[in-house]
């Protein structure tokens, strides 16, 4: 196609835009709709994953060592357990490391207990490749040599990862179906506007158009339309994700959870909403001529 | 040079057009005449390949229409210039780019677009026009946008289906003149036509349809529409 013929299309796309006042007002407007529905849902979606996985990367299974077990005795424990199946990392933390985190929790009265006055054992702790791995790795630890309890948080960690679960499929069902309802309505407002136009593309065949060249103005017209209806929902998502995550803040990051960090998600989400706007404007529009195009 | 060799067209069992034989060498001026319904859009159709024959040939210089792919049509019609009773101009296009766009599916250069456009539209009488939309334009205008269109591509062959149709006599005289002037130039002009005063006053070639069949075939041949089928 010659440089001549491209700026042609481009020219007659953004006029038919124009020239089609409300019916292009229509068209943006769906978008802006759909795109907006489709950008809080991902929002949420997104962030109950991230939520999600942080409070099942948070459950680890704690490996209590006898006491009175030796360094080279430890060290050993510490080879087999890394040796389990689906065993990511393996972390020491020392009775007197683990009484500083029990004062830390529940203050300074614990600290009576410190010195050889200290309950605790030392620990070992396991994370596993994936968080549900959790309890076979506990099972296949309770049976090695100088262990004296392995522990996970029994059935209220089965309980997390039963509930992440379903929130997970649920939210990824619902996030599939928004983006077929998005294709749906925003495709359907587009073929409506092409249908008022179908005299138009019988014309534009009568004077000898190909239809190639009948489909990039079209084309084009939907990828803007697309473009232009993203817009309103970027900046209402941007202003009201920032937001959110200002005052959710405090509250999430004194429990250690945060919501995902706006800059690169919203980049992420803005892109994302971006690009299924025009995509499926352009796509859309070439759909919906197409049965306009035969002789 | 157009031909139709025993080209039939049938339409579910009715037959438009039976055994039509017609050959028009270049540079003629030909009327087709006949009441309606007798086949003479069919005909027309046929020409531009808006639909197929049902059987037999028809040929349009280099182009075999009956065997033509369809994606091949396009660069048939680019050949052609056709005009119908309703104009069919882009109602979202100006005058000057209804033109224009005959030229532009061409892939022409800007520059040489302008210049033609700016002429034929000088040509039918509507340069001061140029940027009004078709609905902005009476009757006539519209149909003489529609002939600039037609003929921007300077095609060998004009066609036309009752171009004054919708029209008054005079501005039908004014569009007859147009397309006499065309057929000086060179250009093979098809009229399809009820109008029996023009074809009288403007005599050339005619055939007449009736249910399908060409029934005569006259040079400077007048014909009594009212007369015959009253």
């Amino acid at each position: 196609m010659r440089l001549f013929t491209v700026k042609r299309h481009i020219k007659d796309s953004f006029r038919s835009l124009k020239r089609n006042g409300w019916m292009s007002v229509a068209s943006v407007s769906a978008v802006t709709v759909t795109l907006l529905l489709l950008g809080i849902f991902l929002a949420l979606v997104l962030n109950v994953n991230k939520l999600s996985s942080e409070i099942e990367n948070d459950v680890h299974v704690r490996v209590l060592i006898d006491r009175g077990t030796t360094k080279s005795q430890k060290q050993h424990l510490k080879t087999e357990l890394k040796e389990l199946k689906d065993v990511a990392t393996v972390q020491y933390s020392s009775k007197t490391n683990e009484l500083k985190k029990v004062v830390g929790h529940y203050g300074s009265s614990f600290q009576m207990f410190s010195g050889d006055d200290n309950p605790l054992n030392d620990v070992f702790i396991v994370s596993t490749t994936e968080p549900e791995k959790t309890i076979t790795v506990t099972q296949q630890a309770r049976k090695l040599k100088y262990v004296t309890i392995a522990s996970y948080g029994g059935t209220q960690a089965k309980q997390l990862f039963k509930v992440m679960h379903t929130i997970r499929q649920w939210a990824t069902g619902f996030t599939i179906l928004l983006l077929f309802v998005a294709v749906f309505l925003i495709s359907n407002t587009i073929r409506i506007t092409i249908l008022s136009r179908r005299d138009e593309i019988g014309i534009m065949r009568l004077v000898g158009a190909t239809n190639a060249y009948i489909r990039w103005p079209f084309f084009l017209e939907g990828a803007w339309t697309g473009l232009l209806g993203s817009i309103l929902p970027i900046i209402a998502l941007d202003f009201g994700y920032s937001w959110l995550y200002r005052i959710t803040a405090v509250q999430l990051t004194s429990f250690g959870y945060s919501l995902a960090e706006p800059r690169y998600f919203l980049f992420v989400l803005n892109l994302l909403m971006i690009i299924v706007g025009v995509l499926i404007g352009a796509v859309g529009a070439l759909i919906s001529m197409r049965r306009f195009l035969k002789v | 040079m157009i031909q139709f060799i025993n080209v039939s067209k049938k339409y579910n069992r009715t037959y438009a057009l039976r055994e039509i034989n017609l050959r028009i060498e270049p540079g003629e001026f030909l009327y087709i005449v006949g009441p309606s319904g007798a086949g003479k859009s069919t005909l027309i159709k046929l020409l531009y390949r808006q639909i197929r024959p049902t059987s037999g040939l028809i040929r349009i210089n280099k182009f075999n229409l009956t065997k033509m792919k369809n994606r091949n049509v396009p660069y048939l019609r680019r050949e052609l210039g056709v005009v119908f009773q309703d104009f069919k101009l882009l109602p979202r296009l100006t005058t000057y780019e209804n033109v224009a766009y005959a030229m532009e599916v061409t892939e022409k250069r800007p520059t040489i677009i302008r210049n033609r456009v700016m002429d034929v539209l000088n040509l039918v009488g509507l340069a001061s026009k140029s940027r009004r939309f078709p609905d902005e334009l009476s009757g006539g205008e519209q149909q003489r946008v529609a002939i600039a269109r037609a003929i921007v591509n300077r095609p060998k062959i004009v066609i036309a289906d009752e171009p004054t149709g919708n029209l008054d006599p005079q501005t039908s005289a004014e569009i007859i003149n147009i397309f006499e002037n065309v057929n000086r130039q060179g250009t093979s002009v098809i009229m399809a036509t009820h109008n029996s005063e023009m074809v009288n006053q403007r005599p050339h070639r005619l055939i007449e349809v009736v249910q399908g069949q060409i029934v005569r075939d006259e040079n400077k041949g007048a014909y009594h529409h009212a007369a015959i089928y009253r």
